[in-house]
């Protein structure tokens, strides 16, 4: 157990986290403001990462990549809200589980139409692609602090959205009491609108940030869906400074699980063990909810 | 209304047309090639976990994305009793997946029924996030990329049917009329419970669960019964999947055989306990049919889900279009969801 | 104030029942004492606590600090279908009926949840003479004993509130706690309820959360005022009408 061992351990948790946090956010504002549970959230992911891995294709260049999937990303969710889900906020759950789980497979088709089912690397930007040394025998991968880096500034743009400006602060209130956007009078269509464009966006530039880190492939997806919802419930519904910590945490936990677990309980890779991090998880996710379902870092319940 | 459940047949006519049904099943290796063989024999598969979930779903209203874990984890315990090469007959394998299946259900009832509605959701997916876990992430079950298993025997007092010494067009038969004989015992057990005080309990818990609580019904116990029970039918219809499929892999307790299962439901409608099998049936036909009019199968299917849940609105929500007019969110939706 | 009378024992007591919601007490230090023929009516602005408190009867609600006391026996705290099965039984403000099932369904319901014995529970309801027995019983003490085929969504508004108290009593209960069942009625309606509600004082002992001021002074044999969920006065009719704090705080000048 090495300190470099550890701190790039520490710092890759950090990173997962983080691109968690992206995805998650957007998450907890549909649910919190709209009550809309979506699971093609995971899709939007993937669908970044893919558009990542096109613009580099056609372009050489991932700089191009990130603002191409914000626009993307608010375009697509402003759509997707417009002429589907805004049919569908006064539905039961059920129905909103089962429209989502369409989606999902429908866009896993398209891109499979489009795009083939091929997996992909994307190249780190040569400029990026060396490693920082931090200490003495340490050094960790330039393009990752990059992308940790690339991560805050979203999420302090997005705090400084939510509570600086005045549709953030709409959006902070509907995530607490969404019957006050009615009663203010304020242009309710707008605002879901805007919810999910900005949920989307961030959705898709994490999905363009870790094309070059995971490549790109079919239902990529996936995994991060439900890591996601896990972050949601512990950092509470609607709370986006909640999922901020609960993410992290939640990365933190499961890179650091992945790493050492084998070690505390004393089997082998592929033993009992190794499903620790994903048990552990899933284990506080249930505490949560079955204990304080407002969330371990405020949001309502 | 004593004495009936809505989700049963109502009239004597609504019976005969579910044992014509189960009759032309009986017939139908009798006509069908053996590829339309194993095909409805999948089908009957679904209909079996479609009709386990139904009892929650339907019948005390617990929408549970956890379900599939109870049937992949039977499967994964036919695996764990009777690796390739060393199969064990079926009167062993069953009770056991169906035990397995059993126990795992009253543990995560246990902990997932003392929330409602959106969080008993998100509980009985993380539950069986956990089970799928156990196989995904261990070398148990052969980890992600699963593992062959032994078919289990179908033998009885001794005496044992092995597939292969019949014919080729008739290898597939044994395990169809077994899958057969067990869908029409699951569906007749449901009904019979449906049917007794024990489902009125159930229907009233649907209904107005806080009243029943004041009226003195320890609703936890029935809604963990009801569990236990739809867990234990899931747990059969995934010995049934092993005993056709002859391997498990970690997508059998996936939150996506959930979704599927929950899926069927809504296709078969929600109003019916027949509409589980109907449900399930129309999604291993659509699945075909989609194949034959284009490799794109998973977009055909998407597409006719997402009409479906658009169009098909029987029982939750009564009869008001969808398209009229787009509603603020967090309307009643949500409080009906959460009672 | 406890106001407590020599007399028979009470079969429902609370003692300084207390409940908070976060730092907010809708219910402070409550201590009333049920009896049968003794209707008590609780009282009280709107927000003051009443369905609160009900709840903390009935067992909905657990409270934060006090007792609750059935014949004696400490229950506070017991949930609600202990308490129902122990013979505490509650009618809902908000009409709370099971409108797709019908008038005799909803009450044979109500008489299953004490009477039955695990093993019967696979039986059909229409071998359960027992329980349809109960029901029909409970009908008629309500004067719905026509209606019994109805479904329940479909009957007046007065007839649903009948049907409330019908489930109540089809428990058999020893305390009988009704939050509103007054509401939504008209004229002769309330007449009929409130024959129905003195006959129901003279076996069991009766809570009563009403608004109608005229009607409750007509009723009840005992008073409780609550105001922000304290009990500013409890006592006979005639005593809380005399209450100089009552008449100040809630009756107005026209006490």
């Amino acid at each position: 157990m090495s300190i470099a061992i550890f701190l790039s351990q520490i710092l890759n948790g950090l990173q997962y986290g983080l691109l968690l946090f992206l995805i998650a956010s957007g998450l907890t504002l549909i649910f919190g403001v709209l009550g809309v549970i979506n699971l093609a959230h995971g899709s939007l992911f993937m669908i970044g990462a893919y558009v990542a891995f096109l613009v580099v294709k056609a372009s050489g260049s991932l700089w191009l990549a990130l603002p191409a999937c914000v626009v993307v990303g608010l375009a697509l969710g402003a759509l997707l809200e417009r002429f589907l889900f805004r049919y569908f906020y006064n539905r039961e759950h059920l129905d909103q589980v089962l429209l989502t789980f369409a989606l999902i497979l429908i866009f896993e088709e398209l891109r499979s139409l489009l795009v083939g089912n091929d997996f992909h690397s994307v190249p780190v930007p040569a400029a990026l692609d060396f490693s920082v040394p931090i200490t003495a025998g340490f050094s960790y991968a330039a393009y990752r602090l990059v992308v940790i880096g690339v991560c805050l500034a979203l999420a302090a743009a997005l705090f400084w959205w939510i509570e600086r400006t005045k549709m953030g602060a709409i959006v902070r209130a509907a995530a607490e009491k969404p019957e006050m956007v009615d009663v203010l009078g304020i242009d309710a269509r707008r605002v879901h609108m805007t919810v999910f464009a900005v949920g989307a966006a961030l959705a898709l530039a994490a999905g363009g940030l870790a094309a070059p880190l995971t490549s790109v492939y079919p239902n990529m997806g996936d995994g991060l869906l439900i890591v996601s919802f896990v972050v949601v419930v512990i950092g509470g519904f609607g709370s986006v400074s909640g999922a901020f910590w609960a993410a992290l945490l939640v990365g933190l936990i499961d890179t650091l699980g992945k790493a050492y677990g084998s070690a505390f309980s004393g089997a082998a890779a592929g033993g009992l063990g190794a499903a620790l991090p994903a048990m552990s998880i899933y284990m506080v996710m249930i505490l949560v909810l079955v204990l304080r379902p407002s969330g371990l870092f405020g949001g309502r319940s | 209304m004593i004495g009936r459940n809505r989700l049963l047949p109502q009239t004597s006519a609504g019976w005969a047309a579910l044992a014509a049904g189960a009759v032309a099943l009986a017939l139908l290796p009798l006509f069908a090639p053996a590829y339309y063989v194993g095909l409805v024999t999948t089908a009957m598969i679904a209909a079996m976990l479609a009709l386990s979930l139904h009892l929650l779903v339907g019948g005390a209203g617990l929408v549970s994305l956890g379900h599939g874990a109870f049937y992949g984890l039977a499967a994964y315990t036919v695996f764990l009793m009777s690796p390739e090469g060393a199969p064990r007959p079926i009167w062993q394998t069953l009770p056991a997946a169906m035990l397995v299946a059993g126990l795992a259900a009253l543990v995560v009832g246990a902990l997932s029924l003392r929330t409602k509605g959106f969080f008993f959701l998100m509980v009985t997916l993380a539950c069986g996030q956990m089970i799928f876990a156990i196989f995904h992430d261990t070398r148990l079950g052969g980890g992600a990329d699963g593992a062959y298993l032994a078919k289990p025997l179908l033998s009885i007092f001794g005496f044992t049917l092995d597939p292969l010494s019949l014919p080729r067009a008739e290898r597939g038969w044994p395990v169809y009329y077994v899958a057969l004989v067990q869908l029409t015992a699951t569906y007749l057990a449901l009904a019979l419970l449906l049917r007794s005080l024990f489902g009125s309990v159930l229907e009233g818990i649907r209904v107005n669960e806080s009243r029943m609580e004041a009226m003195g019904f320890n609703t936890g116990r029935y809604k963990l019964a009801a569990f236990v029970i739809a867990g234990v039918l899931a747990g059969a219809a995934g010995h049934m999947w092993s005993l056709y499929s002859g391997f498990v892999n970690p997508e059998v307790v996936g939150w996506r055989q959930s979704a599927e299962a929950l899926l069927m439901i809504l296709l078969g409608g929600i109003g019916a306990l027949v509409g589980a099998v109907v449900g399930a049936f129309a999604f291993v036909a659509l699945g075909e049919i989609a194949q034959m009019i284009t490799s794109r199968q998973l977009l055909v299917e998407g597409l006719a889900i997402l009409a479906a849940v658009v169009l098909l609105r029987d029982g939750f929500m009564g009869l008001k279009p969808p398209w009229r007019g787009a509603r603020s969110p967090r309307g009643g939706g949500r409080e009906s969801a959460l009672r | 104030m406890t106001g407590s009378r020599a007399g028979p024992a009470a079969v429902l007591a609370t003692e300084g029942l207390t409940k908070y919601f976060g730092r907010l007490a809708a219910v402070r230090d409550v201590t009333l004492a049920l009896r049968v023929n003794a209707l008590h009516a609780v009282i009280g602005p709107n927000g003051a606590g009443k369905s609160t408190f009900v709840d903390l009867l009935s067992g909905r609600l657990r409270p934060s600090q006090g007792r609750v006391l059935l014949e004696g026996r400490d229950v506070s705290g017991a949930p609600a279908w202990r308490m129902a099965r122990l013979g505490v039984a509650r009618s809902f403000q908000r009409t709370n009926i099971f409108k797709p099932l019908s008038v005799l369904e909803n009450v044979r319901l109500a008489a299953q949840a004490v009477r039955l014995p695990i093993a019967r529970l696979l039986s059909t309801p229409p071998r359960q003479t027992a329980l349809i027995e109960a029901a029909r019983r409970a009908l008629e003490r309500v004067g719905l004993a026509d209606a019994e085929r109805s479904v329940a969504g479909a009957l007046s508004h007065g007839a649903q509130r009948q049907l409330e108290i019908a489930m109540t009593l089809a428990i058999e209960p020893k305390v009988l706690l009704l939050d509103e069942p007054l509401a939504g009625m008209g004229q002769e309606e309330s007449e009929r309820m409130a024959a129905l509600l003195k006959s129901l004082a003279r076996e069991h002992a009766v809570l009563l959360i009403e608004h109608d001021m005229d009607f409750v002074f007509k009723v009840a044999d005992q008073m409780t005022v609550l105001v922000e969920g304290a009990a500013l006065a409890t006592g006979s009719p005639a005593e809380v009408r005399a209450n100089k704090a009552v008449q100040t705080a809630y009756l107005g000048a026209q006490a």
